[in-house]
């Protein structure tokens, strides 16, 4: 068992090696940088000697393999370094804009859970049948649906036809209601989906026509045999689905003009500044990384078959 | 008088597929009185199942009672909505499944799922259940009870999964079990010791037991009646002692003949080879497996020799995982044994090397069980007969052809099967393809890993006598490895039993019969089914007639 988690631990770091070398490289080897963007703009009007004093300054004009090992060493002790556009530290930015986002997407996750399981549970039941064949025949619409529009719909209806939320000055809930549900709803669709197949293969299954031939009602064997199978596949999509949460998060904040990591990564790419760049992708990845990890180091406490498997290896 | 038990009368069930109805039972009638057990016997496909299935109301989505009567204790239950059968499901009718690996649920421990049929049917409080499953557990065998309560399915045996289930269906006293298919997933040792089990509680509490089985064998042992179906329409039905005595249908005829127990042993079908002309001889082969990184090592096989005269057949039995397997593939040169030798037409195989090694090989083909899994779908059966061919120094593409079609005629397929694919074939047909493929290369010595273990009895009575006559035109050796002994009793000349990784007996399939030298082999023997079925005069010739 110990084996097993060093081994998944380092698994998980090697992850985030790779990640953070790979995304150095990529945002070193764009064209145009932060600094000329920044102090080259005629109204600086800066002499050539004084950008490169400025470039010396932000170690720019060290060779790549060395800025990459202080990027690194900082990085380890939690120096995400200088916003090059802002003049601030990075991670006085993450302070900022990190809370919101975080705010925003498990609120969205939380919602997407919900309404998974609503839809799930009413189109088990008798007479909600019409539910699950809409449901099933709507895949590629409903992932497909761009999250820009999604939020730009739900304005529409909720907000200037039904007046229901306001968007011109909402209180603190009220403004949060239609960018939760905009993230939520497509990702629920597919997680819906799948839920609905997991728990049609698990009916499928021989342990549930044992089930009922004790005389369990269709409620009973749904409650008992049926749940956990079904949700325990799940776990290890929940990798993927974070990976859609944030995206959608970042599209969201900027249709409802929030505040948050998505307008950072927006200003960042405009202005070239990889110090930001660098820490979003890093933090994402770490974020990434840890969810699997849990999940993963929670999938033989849920599931018994795989929890004698690694003690009997360790 | 009272009602029987059961009365199934002029039932017909048929499953929606696509959008039209197909009529898979039609009109069968027959019934169950109370304490008896009835067999309902015929190949897969025949119905069994699904009659069985309408008897519990647990038809599948897709399938409709048509027309015809299910009368439990004289009250029609063909109709009743799901709701209604709830209440007597586990207390009047009870389940016992095909497969005990999948009828378990994986995530809930074994004495949960035995008390939740006492929670259903609201029997007692915590305690009260608490006790009577420790019972139930130790009723059935499963010692220590509070310790196997708390196991989870996978920590369990096959054998130790169908008794929780035996337990679950016996909880609540029903008068009717419906036993689909009990032992069909379960080794022949096991095999016995389970329906000898479900035999005992029915005794003990005078339950009734409708026995679904495709094996005539095992009905034979265990049935008061049999009822015979075919193609979903009763073929015949009547007392276990009057059907096989003088079975009234063309089709019973034919599955009494085809069943391997039921068959005498044939006399020694050839003088046992002249002298010392040997075509396997395995001195000695020991084959040890690294245990999982360690130093320790699993032995699989242990000292085992047997020879094998040209032109006869030589038996391996054993349970899975018995050494059987690791066996054969020394014999074909697939495994480099631990120690001992292995010599095949006088050559060395545990000498030979590269070049060489693959050159002999020609002489030793292997056909496998699962004629499902060994041929690649996407294939003709041309390319899939061919293809050996095209390994060694191919002969030209006409030369080719032509012996592949003859091939094919001599496994009995006709030419048109030549462009198909394996799909379109049926288990019988694929095995033949099969056998073709492993002939194609002339061997001297075919090698069998359970090949007929997957078919019907028909089926597999076609393929045994199939066998049989291209041992005789071409001089084959046979090494046949089956956990079937009354298969083995029926086609071989020799045999080696092995149990965990030992040859336990050996010699002439008579002698070992006749007289085992171990308690295994004698147990082995014991459970074959259909031993206890009166003999009477079946001789096979007139069956056939
Ligand atoms: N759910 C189903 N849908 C369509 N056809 C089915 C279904 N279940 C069984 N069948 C068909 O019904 C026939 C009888 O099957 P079954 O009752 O399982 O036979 P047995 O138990 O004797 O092998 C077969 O032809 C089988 O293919
Ligand atoms: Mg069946």
């Amino acid at each position: 068992m110990i084996r097993y988690l060093i081994g998944r631990v380092g698994q998980a770091l090697l992850v985030l090696m790779v990640t953070f070398s790979a995304a150095f490289l990529l945002l070193q080897a764009l064209p145009g940088d932060a600094i000329m963007i920044k102090f080259m703009s005629p109204d600086m009007a800066l002499s050539a000697d004084q950008i490169a004093e400025i470039r010396s300054a932000y170690g720019a004009d060290l060779p790549i393999w060395e800025r990459y090992f202080r990027t690194l060493a900082n990085f380890l002790t939690g120096n995400f370094g200088y916003s090059i556009q802002a003049g601030v530290p990075v991670s006085q930015q993450l302070q900022v804009n990190l809370p919101p986002t975080l705010q925003l997407a498990s609120l969205g996750f939380l919602t997407a859970i919900i309404l998974t399981i609503t839809i799930a549970a009413l189109s088990n039941v008798v007479g909600m049948g019409w539910l699950r064949a809409a449901i099933q025949s709507m895949p590629s619409l409903f992932i497909s649906v761009p999250v820009f529009w999604l939020g730009i719909m739900l304005i529409q209806v909720f907000s200037f036809q039904l007046g229901l939320v306001s968007v011109i000055s909402p209180g603190p809930v009220e403004r949060l209601i239609l960018p939760v549900l905009t993230l939520a709803i497509p990702i629920s669709a597919p997680m819906s989906q799948i839920l609905m197949r997991n728990i049609d293969e698990v009916l499928a299954q021989p342990f549930v026509a044992v089930a009922k031939a004790k005389g369990a009602s269709h409620t009973w064997v749904l409650w008992r045999h049926v749940v956990r199978n079904a949700v325990l596949p799940m776990l290890t999509i929940a990798g993927v689905l974070f990976g859609e949460l944030l995206a959608g998060a970042v599209v969201t904040e900027a249709v409802y003009g929030l505040n948050g990591l998505g307008g950072l990564t927006n200003q960042a790419v405009g202005n070239h500044d990889t110090a930001v760049l660098q820490a979003i992708v890093v933090i994402s990845a770490l974020a990434f990384v840890s969810i699997n990890l849990v999940v993963d180091l929670l999938y033989p406490v849920l599931d018994p078959r795989l929890g004698t498997k690694l003690s009997m290896t360790a | 008088m009272t009602a029987p038990l059961l009365e199934i009368d002029d039932l017909a069930i048929s499953y929606k597929v696509g959008d039209h109805d197909q009529r898979v039972v039609h009109g069968v009638s027959f019934r169950v009185d109370r304490g008896e057990v009835v067999a309902l016997v015929g190949e897969s496909g025949s119905g069994k199942t699904t009659t069985a299935q309408a008897v519990l109301g647990l038809l599948a989505g897709n399938g409709r009672i048509e027309q015809g009567a299910i009368r439990l204790n004289g009250i029609d239950i063909a109709h009743w909505p799901q709701k209604r059968f709830d209440t007597i499901r586990g207390a009047v009718v009870a389940l016992i499944p095909q497969d005990p690996g999948s009828s378990l649920n994986p995530v809930r421990t074994i004495g949960a799922q035995v008390a939740e049929v006492l929670q259903i049917h609201g029997r007692g409080d915590r305690r009260a259940i608490r006790t009577r499953t420790l019972d139930l557990l130790t009723r059935v065998g499963l010692l220590p009870a509070e310790m196997r309560a708390d196991q989870y399915p996978h920590e369990l045996s096959g054998g130790m999964k169908q008794r929780v289930l035996i337990a679950i269906a016996v909880a609540l006293n029903p008068d009717l079990i419906v036993a689909d298919e009990p032992t069909s997933a379960l080794d022949v040792t096991v095999q016995r010791v389970i329906l000898d089990l479900i035999d005992e509680l029915r005794r003990e509490n005078g339950t009734a037991v409708l026995l679904v089985t495709h094996d005539l064998g095992v009905a034979a042992d265990r049935a008061n009646r049999l009822v015979v179906l075919q193609g979903g329409r009763i073929q015949e039905q009547g007392a276990v002692k009057d059907v096989l005595a003088a079975p009234q249908s063309a089709y019973t005829r034919r599955l009494l003949s085809d069943a391997p127990s039921l068959t005498k042993v044939r006399p020694a079908r050839r003088a046992p080879g002249s002298g010392e002309d040997f075509a396997i001889v395995v001195e000695r082969l020991t084959h040890d497996f690294p245990v999982g990184g360690t130093a320790k090592r699993f032995r699989a096989v242990d000292d085992v020799s047997f020879k094998v005269c040209r032109g006869t057949t030589h038996a391996i039995v054993g349970e899975s995982g018995s050494g059987k397997t690791t066996t054969i593939r020394g014999v074909v040169g697939f495994l480099k044994p631990t120690a001992g030798r292995i010599r095949i037409d006088g050559e060395d195989m545990t000498t030979l090397k590269g070049e060489a090694l693959r050159r002999f090989r020609r002489n030793i083909q292997l056909v496998y069980q699962n004629p499902f899994g060994s041929l690649d779908p996407r294939q003709t059966i041309s390319q899939i007969v061919e293809e050996p061919l095209l390994n060694f120094a191919p002969p030209p593409k006409a030369e080719r052809a032509k012996k592949v079609a003859d091939m094919l005629h001599r496994v009995g397929l006709p030419e048109t099967f030549l462009g198909r694919h394996p799909r379109a074939l049926s288990g019988g047909q694929r095995q033949r393809v099969a056998i073709a493929r492993a002939l194609v290369l002339d061997p001297r010595v075919l090698v069998l890993d359970e090949a007929v273990s997957a078919l019907d009895v028909t089926v597999q009575a076609q393929i045994l006598a199939l066998l049989d006559e291209l041992q005789k035109a071409l001089g084959l050796t046979y090494l046949f490895v089956s956990h079937d002994l009354a298969v083995v009793q029926q086609i071989s000349d020799t045999v080696s039993v092995m149990y965990k990784g030992r040859q336990v007996d050996g010699g002439p399939v008579d002698t070992v019969f006749a007289r085992p030298n171990s308690d295994y082999t004698r147990e082995l023997i014991d459970a074959i089914p259909g031993r206890k079925a009166p003999m009477l005069a079946l001789s096979t010739a007139s069956v056939r007639g």
